[in-house]
């Protein structure tokens, strides 16, 4: 099975071409927008990049150099004030294979003229890669992370086993995916510990488990009540098992290859974990830096979200939301409970889907104009 | 909506409870996707779960053909199932992780 995507320098395949213009920065937020804006790109803006500490400057900066590297991004400007912790500079040289250019406001002087250097910086970029092509490749090639968010008992019921039988599909034609949502897997993580084929990977895999076990207690909370919103138990789940055992069902029935950290370099095939948060903005936000070209998001009481790097391809658990909301929905998994659908081909729709999405054809996240990118966050900004 | 026939969903065979596809009231005979019949003892609300066998009290709730709480009391099948009449085994289950794998 094909698709046509831009084969990259290192041989990711891109199933976008996007002009990614990014802060470095907070303080360049606003210059970013607009200079996107002006050249309808892509922007990235985020709230950190200086005064943070030890491993959390790391993991920004892990996750703005992830997000340039993504085979979906053509080409990319970076943003900076001048004086911050993580400088422009620093991001650009880790980019590979694709044109990078940096800028500061500093240097630039003032937020007029860099908003006009980034115009004509980001229209030479354009033109760039205005030339590159798609090309036929395999589908093994694509890379897949899965989340779902504002999710109701239909989520588990549904949506989810419609990406489990996707994920199934995927895995056995050789491509990867990413099972995240890590404190979403408590209750039900035993059943996934034992498919992990690696005595690696199932360390690794209660790392992330004692973690956020650990994380969440020095917060204040207990994972029980922390995962489980007024919203879940008034949509009818009843304790965090059960939701964890509806979510587990995204990642379908394989086995599942090891660990991966937060927002790092997918490199291998086949199913995998990676450890971010359960806030879904975050969450696909590290899928995407960590190299992920798509994302199946599956939502029962409706949510628009999108991604500034990956297109994501919602999957409705029920007919009510998707009529209600169709502008944000793409997939109606609730046809198996009024049309009698069997999960397969509910998934083999999906899978079609998946295709021509990669193909070039926009989500409905992409055609509202969703843009949405949030930093992980371990400590706190001085 | 109403007139259009939606199954209540049993995900395993070895589950004991079903899942409201739709509101229902009670006295109503409802139907699930494996043609089981259940008459509702309850309202059942869109979302939630209606025991499809009697539960005893401290019998395992089985949903995805796992033990996802206990019953608090007896239920009858027919019945309601939500957080009103189980006993979360999250917390006992975690401590036992964590002291047997950490």
């Amino acid at each position: 099975m094909k698709f046509n995507g831009y084969i990259r320098e290192n041989g990711k395949v891109g199933i976008r071409n996007y002009v990614l213009v990014m802060s470095s920065v907070g303080c360049a937020n606003n210059v970013t927008e607009r200079i996107a804006a002006e050249t309808g790109t892509h922007p990235i803006t985020h709230q950190q990049g200086c005064l943070q500490l030890g491993i959390d400057q790391a993991l920004t900066k892990k996750m703005l150099i992830g997000a340039a590297n993504n085979p979906n991004v053509g080409a990319v400007l970076i943003v900076g004030l001048g004086c911050e912790t993580i400088q422009p500079s620093l991001i650009a040289a880790e980019v590979r294979g694709k044109p990078v250019e940096y800028i500061t406001i500093q240097e630039c002087g003032g937020t007029s003229k860099t908003v006009q250097k980034g115009v004509e910086i980001v229209r030479d970029l354009q033109r760039k890669i205005a030339g590159q092509k798609r090309e036929p490749v395999d589908i093994s090639h694509l890379i897949i992370g899965l989340k779902c968010g504002g999710s109701d008992t239909f989520s588990g019921l549904t949506a989810n086993p419609v990406l489990g039988y996707v994920s199934d599909r995927i895995v056995d034609l050789g491509g990867t995916v990413i099972l995240s949502e890590t404190p979403g897997l408590f209750g039900g993580d035993k059943y996934l510990r034992d498919r992990i084929v690696t005595e690696e990977g199932k360390r690794k895999f209660d790392e992330i488990l004692k973690f956020y076990w650990d994380e969440s207690a020095r917060l204040g909370e207990t994972l029980t009540e922390g995962e489980m919103s007024p919203g879940n138990i008034k949509g009818g789940l009843t304790t965090l098992i059960e939701k964890s055992l509806g979510g587990i069902k995204k990642g379908g029935s394989r086995p599942i290859m090891g660990g991966l950290d937060f927002s790092g370099e997918i490199t291998g095939k086949g199913l995998w974990i990676m450890d971010p948060p359960g806030f879904d903005i975050i969450t696909i936000s590290g899928q995407a830096a960590g190299g992920a070209q798509l994302i199946l998001f599956t939502t029962g009481r409706g949510s628009p979200v999108g991604c500034s790097i990956a297109p994501v391809i919602k999957v409705c658990s029920n007919t009510k939301t998707f009529e209600w909301m169709e502008e944000d929905m793409d997939i109606n998994a609730g046809k198996i409970i009024d049309e009698g659908l069997s999960i397969g081909e509910v998934g083999e729709e999906l899978l079609m889907k998946i295709i021509d999405v990669a193909n070039g054809e926009p989500t409905k996240s992409e055609i509202s104009g969703h843009r949405e990118f949030a930093l992980g966050r371990i400590g706190s900004t001085l | 909506m109403q007139n259009k026939k939606q199954y209540f969903v049993v995900i395993d065979e070895r589950d004991n409870v079903a899942t409201a596809v739709r509101d229902a009231v009670k006295g109503e005979v409802i139907e699930t996707n494996l043609r089981q019949q259940i008459t509702l003892l309850e309202d059942i609300p869109k979302g939630h779960k209606v025991a499809i066998r009697d539960i005893a009290a401290n019998e395992p709730i089985i949903k995805y053909g796992e033990v996802i709480c206990l019953a608090k009391r007896n239920i009858r099948k027919g019945e309601h199932v939500h957080i009103h009449n189980i006993t979360n085994i999250l917390t006992e289950y975690v401590e036992a992780w964590k002291s047997n794998e950490i």
